[in-house]
């Protein structure tokens, strides 16, 4: 702290610090590299605990809900589905959260949790790894976590509640398009980012499913919206001229599709051109009552949330362990069998078309 | 307002007209509530007062407490950077970024640090040469910075770091509780006391915040002394960077987004004056532990989230608000009384 004294030891410090970096740079050579760390233990560690299918979920279980922040309506929708849960088990379910969804913003809530004993955590993480260390001093204070809608690494919970495989969700929008244009005729897609990677992959899976299943349905093109409101309806305005013979838009982002609709809804393509894809009912009420979408899909939050209480309580229960091929029954939505890597598939993803709108609201 | 005839180690009261008997020091009151505070919270609040506890919470202020020393000299000068938050996020994302090209971290880690001197001096320089206010310049520094970590990082997440550094950022002492960090954060808490406190250096910060050209004219060269605050703060902002990477394992160009807000709180709460001149380490550091310590409690009573941000924030106006009424009280009574 002597470098403010006089400006010949300023420039002293300054040249002995970057001195001193070079130094250490090239001193360092043989230092901590990338990769060096090699076999990094516990994938999954399921070992030594066995489970016991026919354990009784004990009563009172403390199940805290942690979404990626709150205030978000999806989350509400899970956390109310988790709440069914926990009373239908006679547990205590509790949400706590951070009111904004950065990296590390979890990490005091989980914390805390760990500070309150809590029996179950169910959580979406904000980050994969920078939760990680909080949720390990959890689980060695005896908590089960639970990860549902964003993992976190395999080794840093029990078991993911993955709310559909890209199979599922490539396969429902494109049975759903061809149900609605006779499963013949041009259709584009109308995608997020170009290197979005759910994205890219449900297309890829989309392609491949509809040239087996569909040979006359055919995709002309695929365009990119960047998940932004404005470029989204511009592109789909850019396909319907391009393709006159267009029968359909698939848009796999909630962005898009809305845009979409909206587009549709005020020109004269609307009822003529189909338009299916993932999106929240609330984004899409106003274009199913109107006649311009028919029906699209999503997983439904709802049962993400309750999928994810039962199985935090059969962890706390020893009904499972995350190990895979254990099994265990959740509720009304039936048995689920733990797959590779502890993760859980919630199932099909839930269409939504006129008659079942209203029942929900995210 | 002359500042040489202050108490080395006890600056006045903020902003108080009138020095008659003798002041508390700086930061004594909000040390005093400090301590109540974890009085009342050990009694009434299920789990606040244990070793485990009181690790998470000690977590929780380290980069707060880091960034506030420097931090603090500056906005005793009269100035303010609100660019470190985003200096944290570059730190982290280039830090990401050098692991990922293959450099060993004790490399990388001085590196990091000289780039957040460049930083600072970005700042310093555009405030003292140029002579922006360094509101504005850091407002837009705050932006620039972490554009420039989404362009190092993008949307990515480096998480490889090794095991023996990510887990030595949440080690404790012994059986204590309290994190192995505290110990070299305790260092540079002392040395920055001294330097502002005991030296000729930090008493002519106090000068220039309370007047630059006063300042000016006794000799002191102002525009150097806040240059090299600002890449102190740069630097120390850059080493909260690579801690904040290891403590939560995990580089992204996001990191420590809002931070700046909380080390500013903890300064502001602490009895700094935001004008300059004023305030006291010490305060600063209860400033931190306070507003983290309430954070805990509530959340430990399940307090929601945004209740929180409505209590730290109601907090944080009562602590700039209740000196600016205590001196204007005192200096009314301090007018009738001759009258009477």
């Amino acid at each position: 702290m002597s470098l403010f004294l006089t400006s010949r030891r300023l420039r002293g410090g300054l040249t002995g610090v970057a001195v001193a970096a070079v130094v250490l740079t090239t001193a360092a050579c043989g230092g901590t590299t990338r990769g060096e760390e090699e076999g990094s233990s516990s994938g999954g560690d399921a070992a030594g605990a066995s489970a016991d299918p026919d354990a009784e979920i004990p009563a009172d279980l403390a199940i805290a809900f942690l979404p990626k922040q709150l205030n978000n309506p999806y989350f509400d929708v899970a956390a109310a589905g988790s709440e069914r849960a926990a009373g239908e088990i006679d547990g205590e379910f509790s949400q706590v959260g951070p009111s904004e969804a950065s990296a590390s913003s979890q990490v005091s809530y989980i914390n805390t949790l760990t500070q309150q004993g809590a029996d179950v955590i169910l959580t979406s993480a904000n980050d994969p790894n920078a939760i990680c260390s909080a949720l390990d001093q959890a689980r060695s204070g005896g908590a089960s976590v639970v990860t549902f809608d964003s993992d976190t690494s395999p080794e840093c919970r029990d078991v993911f509640i993955n709310q559909a495989t890209p199979e599922g969700i490539a396969e429902a929008q494109i049975d759903l398009m061809a149900e609605q244009i006779g499963g013949a005729g041009q259709v584009a897609i109308l995608s997020a980012t170009a290197n979005a990677t759910n994205q890219n992959t449900w297309i890829e899976l989309m392609t491949e499913y509809a040239a087996s299943e569909y040979p006359d349905l055919e995709i002309v093109a695929t365009v990119y919206g960047d998940d932004e409101d404005e470029k989204s309806f511009q592109e789909t305005q850019g396909l319907l001229q391009t393709y006159p013979e267009l029968k359909g838009i698939i848009s796999p982002t909630t962005v898009g599709i809305s845009a979409a609709a909206r587009y549709l809804s005020g020109s004269e393509y609307k009822g003529r051109v189909a338009l299916t894809g993932l999106g929240t009912p609330n984004q899409m009420r106003e274009y199913v009552q109107d006649g311009t979408v028919t029906a699209f899909a999503l997983w439904n939050p709802e049962d993400l949330g309750y999928l994810a209480a039962y199985a935090g309580a059969a962890l706390a229960a020893g009904q499972i362990t995350g190990a895979e091929g254990e099994t265990f029954t959740a509720g009304d939505l039936g048995e689920y069998e733990v797959g590779a890597d502890g993760e859980i598939v919630l199932g099909e993803p839930t269409v939504f078309n006129a008659d079942n709108i209203d029942d929900f609201d995210f | 307002m002359t500042v040489e005839t202050a108490p080395a180690p006890a600056a006045p009261a903020p902003a108080a007209p009138a020095r008659r008997g003798p002041t508390l020091p700086s930061g004594s009151v909000i040390t005093t509530f400090l301590v109540l505070f974890l009085v009342v919270a050990a009694v009434s609040v299920e789990g606040f007062a244990s070793t485990r506890n009181a690790g998470f919470l000690l977590l929780d202020v380290v980069v707060i407490a880091l960034i506030a020393l420097p931090l603090t000299l500056v906005v005793v000068t009269g100035e303010i950077d609100l660019s470190v938050a985003s200096t944290v996020g570059l730190s982290s994302a280039v830090m990401g970024q050098l692991w990922i090209a293959g450099l060993p971290l004790e490399a990388i880690v001085p590196l990091v640090l000289v780039l957040g001197g460049v930083l600072g001096a970005v700042n310093g320089f555009l405030v003292t040469r140029l002579g922006l206010p360094s509101l504005a310049v850091t407002i837009g520094t705050l932006a620039l910075y972490r554009g420039l970590a989404f362009v190092v990082l993008g949307d990515q997440a480096v998480a490889d770091f090794p095991r023996a550094w990510t887990t030595w950022a949440i080690s404790s002492i012994g059986s204590t509780g309290i994190p192995t960090v505290v110990v070299p954060l305790l260092v540079l808490v002392v040395v920055t006391a001294v330097v502002l406190h005991a030296t000729p250096v930090g008493r002519s910060l106090y000068a220039m915040g309370n007047s630059e050209d006063a300042a000016r004219f006794s000799g002191i060269d102002v525009a150097r002394t806040k240059l090299w605050l600002f890449v102190a703060t740069g630097v120390v902002s850059a080493l909260g960077g690579v801690y904040w990477t290891l403590r939560y394992g995990s580089a992204r160009a996001d990191n420590a987004t809002g931070l700046e807000l909380q080390v500013v709180a903890a300064i502001l709460l602490g009895g700094v004056s935001i004008f300059g001149g004023s305030g006291g380490l010490l305060g600063v550091i209860a400033g931190a532990l306070l507003l983290a310590s309430v954070r805990n409690a509530l959340q430990l009573v399940n307090v929601p989230s945004d209740v929180l941000n409505i209590v730290t924030g109601v907090l944080l106006i009562t602590a700039v608000v209740a000196p600016q009424v205590t001196a204007r009280v005192k200096g009314r009574l301090a007018r009738r009384r001759p009258a009477s």
